[in-house]
């Protein structure tokens, strides 16, 4: 089944198919909502109000992007949106583990010591990623997420132009902030491995051109854009440091971030919001 | 009634519903009807998001389901966003041009690219003496600029197109 497969019906018929899809659903998914959920808890800590607003429209539009994975995911029967963003166990979450990172020390109620350099760092990476990744489901087999990955990528390029700024000017600034970033880098690059990796289905994922480039072309995409932008790239290659979250290896941190996001979806899990 | 006048009067309608985060505007000229079918008494309308991520999108749809069902004729009305087509900017109207630039919102530019750098005419004095404040504003879709001739702060609509490459 390497054609057009156009609708949930159709994907459900070839169990191969299906479980690779479903997958792929998922890390696009999780990741948008960990990166979002990270996000919205910098919600008017930001250095200066004007970023408030831009990191907070981005974050409010990436947690919607996630949403819409999940809606595809629902169509599928998995379960509903909700259900699926609120009430699974780490174990069955797909997102890369250094997207659900804390934001730094302390937490969002209480002393939040948050590290910007982090918050650059994270970012540009990952919504580098996300427009390699997005380029190439947007080619892909399956026309409701092709179809979606169309409409996402048509905004996505204001989320990364903004990142892409704020890691340049802080390359090029004052001492300090460019050895926070590079020091950011560093730790980034013994972590983000998973993030770029298609799991365990990567080969069915492939095979059924889902995406229309494998895994090792997306690092490799990734690799050379984020060297037009960062000053030093580490020695060694990239590392999965806490293990591959695109198979369910998580930190405590996910339990967290999930924890909280979850708060009130678990005080009334029947309620009609 | 015959069909073309059941279409003209969902249209009507659907001129009626303003954008909830842009009262005066409609969904209709904001460009975000994408088809409307009959079948006898029932209503299939397929809508376009203008932002994908935008949380506004389940409000547009119960109150574009809600107007509709109010025409005495219509037993039920079914309201869709689709992905299989995308919203460009140049699907708002031109009364939606005007009505967006009295809620001091420039209209979105027109022949933009990816990646451009761009300004827009003050919707309130038309000076082209304006900049950029933040291209991220109070909803998705939205930007904040300013106009150095009429000192007034104004949004604008976000372009959004294609990219080259995907079409």
């Amino acid at each position: 089944m390497s054609q057009v497969v156009e609708t949930a019906e159709h994907a459900k018929k070839d169990a191969t198919y299906f479980l690779a899809l479903k997958e792929l659903l998922f890390q696009l998914a999780d990741d948008d909502l960990l990166i979002a959920f990270r996000g919205s808890e910098w919600l008017g800590l930001a250095p200066h109000v004007e970023e408030d607003v831009a990191y907070s429209s981005i974050t409010q539009n990436t947690m919607g992007h996630a949403v819409m994975y999940y809606n595809l995911l629902e169509e599928l029967g998995i379960g509903t949106a909700d259900l699926l963003a609120h009430d699974r166990k780490s174990e069955e979450r797909r997102n890369g583990i250094y997207l659900e990172k804390r934001n730094g020390e302390g937490n969002y109620l209480d002393e939040p010591y948050y590290d910007w350099a982090l918050a650059v760092v994270r970012n540009y990476f990952y919504e580098a990623f996300k427009k390699i990744k997005l380029e190439a489901v947007a080619n892909g087999s399956y026309k409701p997420l092709a179809n979606v990955a169309r409409k996402v990528l048509m905004e996505h390029h204001y989320h990364l132009a903004h990142w892409k700024l704020w890691i340049k000017q802080l390359g090029s600034s004052s001492d300090e902030a460019k050895k926070r970033i590079q020091g950011r880098v560093k730790e980034a690059w013994e972590e983000f491995a998973d993030v770029l990796e298609l799991g365990k289905h990567a080969n069915d994922i492939r095979s059924h051109n889902l995406v229309s480039i494998g895994e090792e072309e997306m690092k490799d995409r990734w690799i050379d854009e984020v060297r037009t932008v960062l000053v030093e790239i580490p020695d060694g290659s990239l590392g999965k440091k806490y293990g591959s979250g695109r198979n369910g290896d998580h930190t405590q941190d996910l339990e967290q971030a999930v924890n909280t996001l979850a708060e009130v979806y678990n005080s009334d899990k029947t309620a009609a919001w | 009634m015959n069909e073309i006048n059941r279409l003209q009067e969902i249209n009507a309608v659907l001129k009626t519903v303003d954008d909830p985060e842009l009262p005066s505007v409609s969904v209709y000229d904001l460009g975000m009807v994408h088809d409307v079918a009959l079948n006898e008494n029932e209503v299939e309308i397929k809508m376009v998001p203008t932002f994908a991520g935008c949380p506004a999108l389940d409000f547009i749809e119960i109150k574009v389901k809600r107007a509709v069902e109010e025409l005495e004729w219509v037993q039920l009305c079914r309201v869709k966003f689709t992905m299989e087509h995308q919203w460009s900017t140049d699907a708002i109207t031109e009364k939606g041009k005007e009505e967006l630039k009295k809620h001091g919102i420039a209209p979105p530019p027109e022949n933009y690219q990816p990646g451009d750098e761009w300004t827009l005419n003050c919707p309130y004095c038309n000076s082209d003496y304006t900049s950029m404040e933040n291209v991220f504003g109070p909803t998705a879709c939205r930007s904040i600029l300013y106009c150095s001739a009429c000192k007034n702060p104004f949004e604008a609509m976000k372009p959004v197109v294609q990219p080259l490459h995907l079409k």
